[in-house]
C-alpha cells in the first residue's frame, strides 16, 4: 500500500529524542505512531505522521538524517487475540517480520498495526486470504 | 653498585667518545653516500659531498630525513645494505597508512641486542634472572629488543608477549621471574591483578624495564611500591633501531642514550636550528653503527632535554629526559604510534566526512581509542543492522591501518564540535 514511514536517526544520549519531539511539537507535526529501535550507541526512531512532506521539511531544516520508508498498515479487531491470529498467519507462511508496532489511532472497533515485512506481496496476499487488509493512507486520514 | 655491559663505552671519557662517533660519523656518511641513493640525492641539493663531514662538529650540516621521507622512499628507498644482507624487519605505523618498514642486517640486530643488554644490566639485570617479554613479539620491535638483549647478558628470557594476563602470572609466578618488561600501562594493569589474586608473597620481581608509552613519576612510584621493584624507563624508535635508543640507570633522572650508535642533536622544531645541550627541542637521531637502515638526522619529533651532568652510576653517556611532548600530532596509544590523519584517511575512503573525533583514555591501565564519525546522510539506513554492518566495517578497516582495535561511534550530523580554526580532533584524557 502507500503508507510511509519516516525513519530518523539519533544519537543514543539524553535529551535527544526530547529535542526531536519539541521540534515536531513546535510544528504542530501530528504524530500517528512512534517506535524507536536502539543499540548502545544510537537508536532509529520511526514515525507514522499526518502530514509526511510537512515533517520531512521540518527534520531537512534541522539537520536530521532521515529516509522515508513503505510499510504495510494492517488493521485488527480491537479484541484479544487478533494480533495473535495474525502473527501465526505470518510464522506459517514464513514471512519475516523486521518490526512492527502499533498506530494510536483506533476506528470502529479496529486496531492498526504497522508491519515492516521482507515480501510485501506475500504478505497482503495472505492476510487476503483470512479477510485482512490492508490499509490504505487515505484511509488512516493521512496526507 | 654499578653494572656496567660494555663499561668501555658507557664509563668512556667525552674525548674517547667523541673520538669514536667522529670516526663513526665519517665512515657512515660514506657508506650512505654510496648506498643510498634517496639521502645522497638530499645531500647534492645542500651541495654537500662526505668530504664536508670530517666529524660531529660537521653533522648539522647534513640534510634532515623525517617520516614523510619514510613514507615517500617506501619500502626500499632507504635501505642501506643489499637485501640479501638483511635478516629482519620491524614495523611501525606511518603518516597516512603507509607504514615505516626498517631492515636489519645480522650486524644491525647484533648492536641493537647490545643496547638492550646494556639497558637490562643498569637495571641490575645478570645471567641469573629470569626475564619475563611481556612486549608483543612481532613487528613490534619491543618484544625481540629485549629478548635479544636479555640473551646477551645470558638472563633466561621467557617470551611471553603481551597480553593473557593470567599465563603472565603463573610463569611469573612458577617460574620466579626477576625482572618484567613490558608497557608501564601493562605492569600497572599487572600489579594490580597481583593484589587482587593475592600473589604478591608469590613473585620474585625486583626490577621492571617499561617502556613505548608515555608515564609520569607518580605512575613509576605507583608500580614500584605495588611490585616491590625498581622501575626503569626504557627509550626508542623504529626508525632507529627499538627499545635500547636510551635507557634508565639506578639514579633514574633520564635515560642514558647509546651515543656511541645514535648520535643524538636538540633542534628547534620550528627552525631546524641544533640548541645548546640543556635546551628543551626536537631530539634528532643520527644511526652511527647501522648498515641496512642508516638513518642520519633523523627528527624523531619527540620533545626533550639533553644533558652531560656527570651521572652518580658512573656512565658517561649522555642522558635525555623523558620526551615532554611531539612536536607533530602522532599518539601513542597502547603503545602503537597513531596518527589522526591516518583515521582521516580510512573515514574519507569509507565514505565518512573528515569531521571526526578521536577520544584516548586510559580505562583499567589500558588505553582506548574511540572514534566519533559523524553519519553520512547517504549511509543512513531505517536497518539497525546495516548501521551495525558499517560500523563493523570501519573497525575493522581503522584496525587494518592503525594495527589497533578502535571503537567506533556513529554520532548525529553536525554533533561534533566545528571550531572556527583549528579543529580539536584529538581528546587525549589520559592522566599521566
Amino acid at each position: 500500500m502507500n503508507v510511509h514511514q519516516i525513519s530518523v536517526f539519533l544519537e543514543n544520549r539524553a535529551g535527544q529524542l526530547a529535542e526531536i519531539a519539541a521540534v515536531l511539537a513546535e510544528n504542530h507535526v501530528d504524530l500517528r505512531a512512534i517506535s524507536i529501535a536502539e543499540t548502545a550507541d544510537y537508536g532509529v526512531l520511526r514515525m507514522i505522521v499526518e502530514d509526511a512532506e510537512k515533517a520531512t521539511a521540518i527534520l531537512r531544516d534541522h539537520g536530521y538524517i532521515f529516509s522515508m520508508t513503505p510499510v504495510t498498515v494492517i488493521a485488527v479487531p480491537d479484541q484479544p487475540g487478533a494480533l495473535s491470529l495474525v502473527l501465526t498467519l505470518l510464522a506459517q507462511a514464513q514471512i519475516d517480520i523486521e518490526y512492527m508496532y502499533s498506530l494510536f489511532t483506533h476506528m470502529d472497533g479496529k486496531a492498526y498495526m504497522v508491519f515492516r515485512i521482507s515480501d510485501e506481496e506475500k504478505f497482503i496476499a495472505k492476510l487476503a486470504e483470512h479477510g485482512v487488509h490492508a490499509v490504505s493512507k487515505e484511509e488512516l486520514g493521512l496526507k | 653498585m654499578a653494572n656496567y655491559y660494555q663499561p668501555e663505552i658507557e664509563t668512556a671519557s667525552r674525548e674517547q667518545m667523541l673520538s669514536l662517533q667522529n670516526e663513526r660519523l665519517v665512515k657512515q656518511v660514506q657508506h650512505v653516500w654510496d648506498n643510498v641513493p634517496y639521502y645522497r640525492q638530499k645531500m647534492e641539493e645542500k651541495g654537500l659531498t662526505p668530504d664536508d663531514i670530517k666529524g660531529v662538529a660537521d653533522l648539522h650540516k647534513l640534510p634532515f630525513l623525517t617520516k614523510t621521507d619514510l613514507r615517500d622512499a617506501y619500502p626500499y628507498g632507504l635501505l642501506g645494505a643489499p637485501l640479501a644482507d638483511c635478516v629482519r624487519i620491524h614495523s611501525t605505523s606511518g603518516t597516512t597508512g603507509r607504514r615505516v618498514v626498517a631492515f636489519y642486517t645480522q650486524h644491525d640486530v647484533d648492536l641493537w641486542e647490545d643496547c638492550c643488554a646494556r639497558a637490562i644490566t643498569a637495571a641490575g639485570g645478570t645471567r641469573e634472572d629470569v626475564v619475563q617479554v611481556a612486549y608483543g613479539y612481532g613487528l613490534f620491535t619491543g618484544g625481540f629488543g629485549v629478548h635479544g638483549g636479555a640473551g646477551k647478558v645470558g638472563c633466561l628470557a621467557l617470551p611471553m608477549s603481551s597480553g593473557n594476563t593470567d599465563r603472565q602470572l603463573q610463569f611469573m609466578t612458577d617460574l620466579e621471574s626477576t625482572i618484567l618488561c613490558c608497557t608501564p600501562s601493562y605492569a600497572e594493569y599487572l600489579a594490580e591483578a597481583i593484589e587482587e589474586q593475592g600473589l604478591r608473597d608469590k613473585i620474585k620481581l625486583k626490577a621492571g624495564i617499561f617502556g613505548a608509552e608515555a608515564w609520569s613519576e607518580e605512575m613509576r612510584r605507583d608500580i614500584e611500591i605495588k611490585l616491590g621493584i625498581k622501575a626503569y624507563d626504557i627509550y626508542g624508535l623504529t626508525e632507529t633501531t627499538g627499545p635500547g635508543v636510551a635507557y634508565e640507570c639506578c639514579e633514574q633522572t633520564g635515560m642514558h642514550i647509546n651515543e656511541d650508535h645514535f648520535l643524538p642533536e636538540i633542534i628547534d622544531p620550528d627552525t631546524g636550528e641544533v640548541l645548546p645541550e640543556g635546551e628543551k627541542g626536537e631530539l634528532v637521531f643520527t644511526a652511527l653503527t647501522k648498515q641496512a637502515f642508516p638513518l642520519l638526522r633523523y627528527r624523531t619529533r619527540d620533545i626533550c632535554v639533553l644533558t652531560r651532568k656527570k651521572c652518580s652510576c658512573g656512565r658517561t653517556l649522555i642522558k635525555m629526559s623523558k620526551p615532554m611532548g611531539r612536536s607533530d600530532d602522532m599518539l601513542i596509544v597502547k603503545g602503537v604510534n597513531v596518527f589522526p590523519s591516518q583515521i582521516e584517511t580510512v573515514l574519507l575512503e569509507q565514505g565518512y566526512p573528515a569531521n571526526y573525533q578521536i577520544i584516548v583514555d586510559r580505562v583499567n591501565h589500558s588505553d582506548k581509542l574511540e572514534v566519533l564519525v559523524e553519519m553520512p546522510p547517504d549511509k543512513f539506513s531505517d536497518s539497525l543492522a546495516d548501521i551495525a554492518e558499517q560500523e563493523k566495517n570501519l573497525v575493522e578497516e581503522l584496525k587494518n591501518m592503525l594495527g589497533i582495535y578502535a571503537r567506533v561511534k556513529i554520532v548525529s550530523p553536525k554533533s561534533i564540535i566545528r571550531s572556527e580554526g583549528k579543529a580539536v580532533r584529538v581528546i587525549d584524557k589520559r592522566k599521566i
